[in-house]
This record gives structure tokens, sequence and C-alpha cells, in this order.
């Protein structure tokens, strides 16, 4: 109830707007709705949807698993540490755009390109958040499953994986807004489409409704992803903290 | 199956770099069937020393000789259960061979049953010890290492988990080694008892009781403790 209010008043908020500053620069929301509903109806809407979505799946799965692997290692193991940390640093402080510009230099103006780049960007944060959550572990536990010989996979999968599992819940989540952000960005320099595509589109041809009614689609996925798929994931991985409390 | 200790020493290098000590000779063996009881005063290196035997600590001098393939069932100071996962859950991941009637019975005499589907976190110090018990029970272990399970409790709740460790350890034909610093848990649990000086730990005496322990009498026991405690330790 409280999220539609929330959704009302900033549509109100945009009409009041474009009422003050003009069509020009700011339409109202019914001209970007049958915008929205033309490309809608010629099934461009989806298709650079879907574009732009299956380039975030891949790029992120790609990322979470190298990074969470990278990640747990450099946290386990001190020589790992030390000689992966300057590259960490080093990818960290990498502008995105350096990293997209020379995948398409290099690997031509590809989707393997462009997926590597925006893997490029979200790997240092997830190997970052997984190293600290590898160093968190509890010595204890780990004590435990040796005493108690454990196998390994065992001992992975109910001692040291649900430790991480909040450490790996924070890298998907803040991962996910940057992959969101930089998936744009790779679609606007290189490919054919894609949301940031027809955006670069609307841009040179100072095409406004198109471009927020690509911007507001984009965005509007993104929530029901949040929604339906993250916030549940992480209440189920806290559920025993739920119930402890 | 056997178990032969015979450390000549173990210290550790403090952050500053100085070196502590904390075992000095400590040599015994323990027995199938037999329940051995580690008594000194707190900070002796008790602990350390059951580090070492449980496999978890190699850096010493000496010799630990355990039979190949023993099973170690061991209860930790702390219960150390994994929050994330059931009272149930708990004991299988530990004991995936174990079966329900087993782990029934188990549960009935540790007063477990109707906390199966609990997290840890819910359950009070007293009953995560007991799961931590059934854990180490359910391995059916060959060499049972229990690390002050009874400390922290109240005198009622203590004792009749007391009751309860005795039942159990009384279940199986297994080595036991059992630390405590009371004296009245030692002298009713155990077989043998091994007196440890302060640090760095050496056995300043050991008394065997004879009278096996389901039999021994309340008088008996008041016997045993009241010349125990007359032992002029200090000075050995």
């Amino acid at each position: 109830m409280l999220r539609l209010l929330s959704f009302a008043l900033f549509i109100a908020t945009w009409w009041i707007a474009s009422l003050l500053i003009g069509d020009a620069k700011l339409p109202a929301p019914p001209a970007v709705l049958s915008v929205l509903i033309v490309e809608a109806r010629s099934g461009a809407l989806f298709v650079n949807l879907g574009a732009t979505l299956a380039r975030v799946a891949l790029a992120f799965t790609l990322a979470m698993a190298l990074g969470s692997a990278i990640g747990y290692l450099m946290g386990r193991v001190s020589l790992a540490n030390r000689l992966g940390d300057p590259w960490l640093i080093l990818l960290l402080n990498l502008p995105a755009l350096v990293v997209i510009v020379l995948a398409y230099i290099w690997a031509g103006l590809t989707e393997v390109a462009a997926i590597t780049a925006i893997a490029i960007n979200k790997l240092p944060t997830a190997v970052v958040t997984l190293r600290e959550g590898a160093r968190a572990l509890d010595p204890a536990l780990d004590e435990m499953a040796t005493a108690f010989a454990l196998p390994r996979g065992r001992a992975f999968r109910h001692v040291v994986l649900p430790q991480l599992a909040p450490y790996i819940a924070a890298a998907a989540r803040s991962g996910l807004s940057l992959v969101w952000k930089i998936v744009l960005v790779a679609e606007y320099l290189g490919r054919p489409n894609g949301v940031g595509f027809e955006i670069g589109v609307a841009f040179q041809l100072f095409d406004i409704p198109l471009l927020l009614a690509y911007s507001l689609s984009f965005a509007g996925v993104v929530l029901v992803i949040e929604t339906l798929l993250v916030q549940p994931f992480e209440t189920r991985l806290t559920r025993w903290r739920l119930r402890a409390a | 199956m056997q178990l032969e200790v015979n450390i000549t020493g173990k210290s550790f290098a403090s952050a500053a770099g100085k070196r502590h000590d904390v075992l000095d000779n400590v040599t015994f063996t323990l027995n199938a069937g037999e329940v051995g009881v580690l008594f000194g005063p707190s900070g002796c290196g008790k602990s350390t020393l059951l580090r070492i035997l449980a496999g978890l600590d190699a850096n010493y001098q000496g010799h630990v000789a355990r039979s190949p393939g023993m099973r170690l069932g061991m209860v930790f100071q702390e219960p150390r259960l994994l929050p994330w996962r059931t009272v149930e859950e708990n004991v299988r991941i530990a004991a995936p061979h174990v079966d329900d009637g087993t782990l029934s019975a188990l549960f009935e005499v540790l007063e477990l049953s109707v906390h199966r589907n609990h997290f840890p976190g819910e359950l009070s110090l007293g009953l995560a010890r007991r799961v931590a018990l059934a854990r180490a029970f359910a391995i059916e272990p060959d060499f049972l290492i229990l690390d002050e399970p009874l400390a922290s409790l109240d005198n009622a709740l203590a004792g009749r988990l007391r009751d309860q460790v005795a039942t159990l350890v009384a279940s199986r034909k297994m080595m036991t080694l059992l630390v405590t610093h009371d004296l009245d848990d030692a002298v009713r649990l155990g077989d043998r008892l091994f007196f440890l000086s302060p640090r760095p730990a050496r056995i300043l005496h050991v008394e065997t009781i004879a009278a096996p322990r389901a039999t021994r009498s309340e008088p008996e026991i008041d016997e045993i403790k009241r010349r125990l405690s007359q032992l002029d330790l200090a000075n050995m």
C-alpha cells in the first residue's frame, strides 16, 4: 500500500515538473506511456529488454562465480592474498569506461567483449566482499568439523557456506546494481541492441519520450527483480536468525 | 583400542615473541572402557592438551599414538553447534549413518525429543550442551573427549546432566577423557584421575578408583573425595 502511494507520488511529481519545465524537455507521463505502448506493440521493447537482461545475467553469473572463488581463496590462503592484492586494487580503481573501450578494441565489437568487460567491472567488489567473509569464518567451527572428521564437501556445505551466505548476498546485491549501471554503457558504446543502444539512439535524435520510455521500463524490470528474486533470497538465507530472535 | 600419550612439552609464542610453556611432561595410557579424568586448576593447559589429543594441534614435542581408524567424538567447552542448522541436522551432519532408532533413544535420554526442530539460538546453554553431547555420542565414538561438559550450569541441572553422561558413557565400551575442575564430578564419573599441576602442566598424581562406576556408594565417594582433598598437591 505504502509502495503504491510512493509510486503515485512519483508520477505526480513528474507530471507537475513537466508542466513547469515544458513538454520539450520533460514530456508528461501519458506521452511517454504512448511511446512505451508503441514500442511494446512492435516487440522492440521486449527484444531490447531481453538482450540487456541476458547480458546482465551472464556477466553477473560469471563475475559472482569467479569473484567468490577468488575471494574465498584470498581470504583463506595468505599467499594467494599477497599475490592477488595488487591486481585487486588495480581492478577496483580502474574506470568502467577504460575496461569497456579496451575490451572493444582488443576483442572487437562483440558480445563476448561486452560481457567480459561488464564482468571485469563487477569482479573486484565480489572478491573483496568474499575475502572479508572468508576471513571472518569461525575457527571454532572449523575445529569442530576437523574433530568430527567431516568430509570436505559436507563441511563446506554445512559449516563454511552458511557463514559466507550473508557476504554472498551482499556481493550479489551491490554487484547487481553495479551491473545494471555498466551494462547500458557497454551497450551504448558497442552493441546493436539492448536498452543502452536504444537510449543512445534516442539521445542522438533528441527523442526524450523514447529515452524515458526505455529508462523507466528498465527501472521497472530492476525493481521487479529486486523484489521478487533478491529480497526473498536474502530472507531465506537468514531464516535461522529470524527464528532465533 | 588404546590411546598412548607421551607429551614432553608444548609452548606458545606470544604476540610479543615471548615463549610460554603450557605443557611439561604428560604421559599416560587409556584403554577401551576406561574413563580418564583430567583434573587441575583453571588455565593449567587442559584444553591445550585436549586439542593435541583430538588431533587439532600437531605442534608439540612428544608422541600421541592413536589406534588407526579410531572415531573421535568431542564435546567442546562451548557447544560449537551450527546455528543455521536445527538440532537434529546438527547431529546428523556429524553422524550421517546414525539410524532413526538410535537417534530417538539418544534424544530421549538427553531430554531433547521436543527440541529436534529448534535452532541452537533458541536453546539455553544447558540444552545446547546436551545437543553437543548427542552429536558426540551419535557417531558411536571409540574415543570420547568431554571438555568441562557440566561447567556454568546450576547444581540441579549439572547433577541431572552428569547422570545422563554417566548413562551414556556406560552404554558403550570406549575410551573417555573428561576434563573438570569439580572433584565430585571427577570421582563420580572417572576410573582414573590425573591430577595436573598449574602451568606448565604435568601429572602430579594418578588416582585409580577400583570400584566400578555404577556400584560406588555415597559413603565410598565421600571417603575418596576426603582422601583426595588431603593430598598436598602443591608440594608434589
